[in-house]
């Protein structure tokens, strides 16, 4: 028997919300606190009695506004620090995710998609948050945001967004939805020494010298721990390098907000994932992610036995978006097609990059995606 | 070959269960690929509920039933719902009990497991479910007895096992000593 303390590694037959749990526990995190909400439920529930195995804390907050404060509290003492929820709960969280923005706190935000708007269908499969989970603050900023399409990529993606957090200083999102959460699938974990872990960058100056918002040269500042003993001041308020309020200062608004978002930009090129089916000699291209992504994959697979040059882009990183890729499979084919369970989010960064190839868009709202025949009839109609 | 069975009937029922312990017998112990999705309502008790498995020896893209090659089914709501919907030629596996009203099918083997009953007479109605996967595995022998009866022990609460061990042995032998009707 391993010990209550290791990770499962081997093969499971395991859900999708109980594989990020378990991705979060392989990427080190330490910290939860969240409000249940289907269909989320499963990764509160299991990291319930996860946590104190790995001598780490789950609490389960008032609500998700004060979930949110308290995963920006325990990364800011030290932890990997994450929580999981769904549209409703996200809405509420939203302010907090500027605060951490702002104060380039990195952590985990899970959202499990689920019908919307307000508390919608809680036991059905949206992908409706796509564009909250980019713009749902207020105020400019650029963040990461990854969209699993399997029970594996609950466990690798969650485990990649603690990466992405620690590594860039922000708030990193999982958008699930809620057929891959509950799905059963097979899930391999990976023994800890083949797991790729990043842990944020530590000061390498002197404790007074320390300033918690002076960035490198990849725009991203090292952190130190609150209680250590390095000068540190946080706050919401556009602020300097050292973390003091500039707010009368243009210029310091225009140098940290500029470098908010240019830190995900300028790396875009290290942070964007996408997985590419038969694009090579493609006339009509699927973009599609998450759970659309795996039916459409079926669909691509029938055009080709139908003899249409059809391939697919699965969107693993939605943000920062694709966009150089898309442009590039715009000028190769005669038309794009992006299959979404919402009324049309994605599909308008497509189009930004489009330019003048023709993109066919599909909705789908309620219990099911898109099945594979729905998909190939629009591919059939765009070749 | 991708076979796609949906488990149907109402919460409660042990539906999602049913379809958890038969893609994780495919999966874990029959070396086959498999992936279970579920839908239910709000309600969770007592509202429609359906648990679908995809079984196949290549890997499974989309992991819903499109068109059941089985069909289980627990409820009139559900066989009202469903039966349309199975392959041509595909097998129905019901309980006549929970399902009074039946339609005339063209074109598709019906079975007729008193799962209910014969789960009541082992002293637990909720064991029913298990009575069905029993048959299921008789009639379809889509996978191993002995690969279900593993799988149905890991998912099952401890303390259970003999009790739900009966049960699937029940349903294996109604399932497999049934006359095949057409409907």
């Amino acid at each position: 028997m391993p010990s209550k303390r290791s990770l499962l590694t081997g093969a499971h037959f395991m859900n999708g919300d109980v594989a990020c749990a378990e991705g979060a526990i392989a990427a080190g995190c330490r910290f939860f606190a969240g409000y249940p909400i289907t269909p989320a439920t499963e990764i509160a529930e299991h990291l319930s009695q996860r946590m104190p195995e790995f001598g780490g804390i789950y609490i389960q907050m008032e609500d998700e506004i004060a979930s949110m404060a308290a995963v920006l509290g325990a990364s800011y003492a030290g932890l990997k620090a994450m929580t999981a929820t769904s549209g409703p709960g996200f809405s509420l969280m939203q302010e907090n995710i500027g605060l951490a923005v702002m104060t380039e706190t990195p952590c985990v935000i899970v959202d499990i998609m689920r019908g919307g708007p307000s508390t919608g269908q809680p036991t059905l499969p949206g992908q409706q948050d796509v564009m909250q989970a980019r713009w749902g603050s207020h105020g400019d900023y650029a963040t990461v945001a990854l969209a699993p399409s399997s029970v594996q990529e609950m466990f690798d993606l969650t485990l990649e967004a603690f990466n992405l957090a620690e590594t860039y200083r922000v708030p990193a999102m999982l958008l699930g939805d809620e057929i891959v959460a509950h799905m059963y699938e097979k899930l391999v974990i990976p023994p800890p020494d083949k797991l790729r872990i990043v842990n944020r960058k530590r000061p390498n100056v002197p404790r007074e010298e320390y300033m918690p918002f002076k960035p490198d040269e990849d725009l991203v500042p090292p952190m130190a721990c609150f209680g250590e003993g390095y000068h540190f001041h946080a706050t919401g308020l556009t602020h300097d390098e050292r973390g003091y309020p500039q707010t009368s200062s243009s210029e310091a608004q225009q140098k940290l907000v500029t470098r908010l978002c240019n830190k995900i930009r300028k790396n875009e090129d290290k942070i964007i994932r996408v997985e590419e089916t038969m694009l090579d000699d493609a006339d009509v291209a699927v973009v599609a992610y998450g759970i659309v992504a795996r039916s459409a994959l079926s669909a691509v697979r029938k055009a080709r036995e139908k003899g249409i040059k059809a391939g697919l882009l699965r969107l693993i990183t939605l943000w920062p978006f694709p966009e150089k890729r898309v442009a590039q499979l715009a000028e190769q084919t005669k038309a794009i097609v992006v299959p979404e369970m919402n009324c049309g989010q994605m599909v308008l960064e497509v189009e930004r990059k489009a330019k003048e190839t023709p993109v066919a868009f599909l909705s789908k709202l309620g219990e099911e995606p898109h099945t594979p025949l729905e998909i190939l009839e629009e591919i059939r109609r765009n070749s | 070959m991708r076979v796609e069975i949906k488990f149907a009937g109402f919460g409660g029922q042990g539906i999602i269960k049913s379809g958890i312990i038969i893609a994780a017998a495919a999966c874990i112990h029959g070396g086959k690929n498999a992936v279970q999705t579920q839908s239910y309502g709000p309600e969770s008790r007592g509202g429609a509920c359906k648990s679908e498995v995809v079984i196949s020896e290549e890997d499974i893209d989309f992991p819903k039933v499109v068109e059941p090659d089985v069909l289980v089914v627990m409820s009139q709501h559900a066989y009202n719902e469903y039966v349309e919907n199975v392959k041509p030629g595909g097998t129905i596996i019901m309980d006549p009990d929970m399902i009074p009203h039946e339609v005339d099918l063209k074109n598709a083997q019906v079975h007729r497991i008193p799962a209910t009953k014969i789960a009541e007479e082992l002293g637990k109605k909720i064991v029913a479910n298990i009575v069905m996967l029993g048959a299921f595995v008789a009639i379809t022998r889509i996978l191993d007895a002995n690969a279900v009866k593993e799988s149905i022990k890991e998912n099952i609460p401890k303390g259970t096992e003999e009790l739900n061990l009966k049960a699937f042995e029940q349903g294996y032998e109604y399932g497999k000593t049934l006359p095949k009707s057409q409907a």
